[in-house]
């Protein structure tokens, strides 16, 4: 069409099928091309349809009433409303002690993650720095290359971090795969220029990455918070095998022993004066309930921390 | 001079615009003695060292030392001594393993379970991906990679969960469609059930890499393909799927690395004693063995065993993606 007004001469007939770059001119469309489309969206709206339906379902069934979803009446919107569940898990002291943990074990891990991660990447982000690339072969080789549980277990024990709160901060402080993203992060979003306005300026490295580098990387500095901070929240296997004391136990496990204690209910123990029907949907809901309780913070940070999803996954595919 | 220019060009990737002060620092080092060249190397990247420091110490630490204690799996572990004593083994815990009937048991599941979903997480992010990439509206395109990406960050214990509840016989969401039936007992589902639940919770976020690769596609491309008369297919055939083939080679190279690396966590929580035949792995072995059993070395022998599969098949990975494409990571 635009090219009908710029070049009166031109067919009109020409203008239905080229100029493809701009997006309110189509080209033609064949019956296959008609077809692909279809398929196309048939098949994103049923994976969409999968993805986000289950979530849907333990929101509506953490409120609904049990013996309705049991028996299949909860499909799109809760039925019956009820919040017993909640009740029940929010009278549980262990979730609130795993909580408080979780949140202790994760605020102050992901705190030392960054002192420790951004720092090192951004000496080893620096060319002129030599033994860089000695040190980032010998991090890269931990990465398919490890101890494993045992001798883990052992260097543990005789450090005395079994049973210590300590388990879930010191030996996560550094991923070197997010050393890797940050310190091509610096390397190709830095302008090398600064670096070199700043030697003018007299300012050392010191100066140079604190006053001029990290208030240019909010972006990588958001995307490795929130990669460790998650990290830290969904942990189950540190205290599987290092904790014995509940007290110290976080969230995951707290939940997970919550969840079979119902378990073992639900195969026949009968206790107090509760039938086992009603046993079981009892179990059913605090299983939602916690299910919720225990995602929701995670779940509310997402739309804020969504924009930099992208950014962080493709910086960390500059150089695999 | 042109000596030093020489080994300027060689050992620097990418010399940067000083590059006059470079060969001149290089030429002042050569001749220095050793001694002045150190204490001048830290004068100048003292600060870098500092920064590096902390990091170091913990990866020598919580990565090299464990590395050191794989000696383990070669001696007789003695408590008294920890991870550096013990008396000479020899390969005693690794023949062990290798006799023991849960041997062929357990590689085969690991494998099954690990060789599942490392192809069909592979494969399901690039159709994901190419699907997407389909769709002319951005704001329906976003919403669609903010859905896929939404199970990424629950966690394995909840994912756990959820399977539980909804497969539970008689009263879950899917398990209600089998009347009769208990498939979380059923030993031939468990491998479907944790690939299919891995490809939910991970295939949105892992088909970001692709579409960032795709969204660097030059649009001349696809009108020089369209005035060529190639239809939609014909499009996703020949300009998405060559630019994207590097990013899926280096990312075939990582996953190779982990063919037996079934995660714990998710076999552990999915284990029951009905499905325990086709459940146990490798690592989930090696904690009954080794944490719940005490038997240190034995299950440290298991563990290397472990990883010097996974190393190799990453190193062979990278020979064959090296001579193929050239794309590798070492």
């Amino acid at each position: 069409m635009t090219s009908a007004t710029v070049q009166p001469s031109l067919a009109p007939k020409a203008s239905s099928d080229d100029i493809p770059w701009n997006p309110k001119v189509r080209q033609q469309r064949t019956v296959s091309d008609w077809i692909t489309d279809i398929v196309i969206w048939v098949i994103l709206a049923l994976v969409v349809v999968a993805i986000i339906y289950p979530l849907w379902f333990v929101i509506i069934a953490s409120v609904s009433n049990q013996g309705a979803v049991n028996q299949g009446r909860v499909t799109f919107w809760p039925v019956g409303f009820s919040l017993g569940g909640y009740e029940k898990v929010f009278s549980d002291g262990r979730i609130w002690t795993g909580y408080l943990n979780t949140i202790i074990y994760s605020v102050v891990g992901t705190a030392l993650n960054m002192i420790v991660t951004i720092p090192v990447a951004f000496a080893l982000s620096r060319r002129e720095f030599k033994p860089r690339r000695v040190i980032l072969f010998l991090f890269t080789f931990t990465m398919f290359f490890a101890g494993g549980l045992i001798p883990n277990y052992l260097l543990f024990k005789q450090l005395g971090l079994l049973d210590n709160w300590l388990v879930f901060i010191l030996p996560t402080a550094v991923s070197v795969w997010n050393v890797i993203i940050a310190r091509s992060f610096f390397e190709t979003s830095i302008p090398e220029d600064l670096h070199d306005a700043s030697q003018i300026d007299g300012l050392g490295y010191w100066g140079y990455f604190l006053r001029i580098v990290l208030p240019l990387s909010s972006a990588i500095i958001a995307v490795l918070a929130l990669y460790y901070f998650v990290g830290h929240w969904n942990d189950f296997f540190t205290g599987l095998v290092y904790i014995r004391d509940s007290d110290k136990l976080p969230l995951q496990n707290v939940l997970r022993s919550i969840l079979l204690a119902n378990q073992t209910g639900m195969t026949g123990q009968s206790s107090g004066g509760m039938d086992l029907l009603q046993q079981r949907e009892f179990a059913n809901q605090i299983k939602y309930g916690v299910i919720i309780v225990s995602t929701l913070p995670l779940l509310v940070l997402y739309p804020f921390l969504q924009k930099y999803f992208n950014k962080g996954v493709m910086i960390g595919a500059v150089k695999g | 001079m042109s000596a030093s220019r020489k080994t300027v060009a060689t050992t620097a990737a990418a010399p940067s615009g000083d590059g006059a002060v470079v060969v001149d620092n290089i030429q002042l080092a050569k001749q220095a003695p050793l001694g002045v060249k150190i204490v001048r190397h830290f004068k100048r990247y003292g600060a870098l060292w500092l920064m590096s420091l902390p990091a170091m110490c913990f990866i020598a630490l919580f990565a090299y030392v464990p590395m050191y204690g794989l000696r383990l799996a070669f001696y007789n572990f003695n408590p008294r001594e920890g991870l550096m004593g013990g008396t000479f083994a020899g390969f005693k815990y690794f023949n062990q393993f290798f006799k023991s009937g849960m041997f062929t048991n357990i590689l085969g599941n690991t494998l099954r379970i690990s060789l599942w979903t490392l192809v069909m997480g592979f494969i399901c992010p690039i159709i994901l991906a190419l699907l997407i990439n389909q769709i002319g509206s951005t704001k329906i395109k976003s919403f669609v990679q903010t859905v896929t990406y939404l199970p990424h960050f629950i966690s394995t214990v909840v994912i756990v969960t959820m399977i539980n509840i909804f497969l539970s016989p008689n009263t879950g969401l899917i398990g209600r469609l089998f009347p009769g039936k208990n498939l979380l007992a059923d030993a031939d589902l468990f491998t479907p059930l944790y690939w299919i639940t891995e490809v939910w919770q991970h295939v949105g976020w892992n088909c970001i890499i692709y579409l960032a690769a795709l969204s660097s596609v030059d649009l001349a491309l696809y009108e020089a393909a369209k005035i060529d008369g190639a239809g939609r297919l014909q499009l996703i055939r020949y300009v998405d799927i060559p630019t994207i083939l590097p990013t899926v080679g280096i990312l075939l190279i990582m996953n190779m690395g982990n063919v037996l690396n079934v995660g714990f966590e998710k076999v552990f929580l999915m284990q029951n004693s009905m499905n325990l035949s086709a459940s146990e792995v490798i690592s989930t072995y090696t904690y009954r063995i080794g944490i719940l059993g005490n038997q240190f070395s034995y299950a440290t022998a298991i563990g290397l065993f472990n990883t010097l599969v996974n190393f190799f098949f990453l190193v062979l990975a990278n020979i064959i993606s090296k001579k193929a494409s050239d794309t590798s990571i070492f």
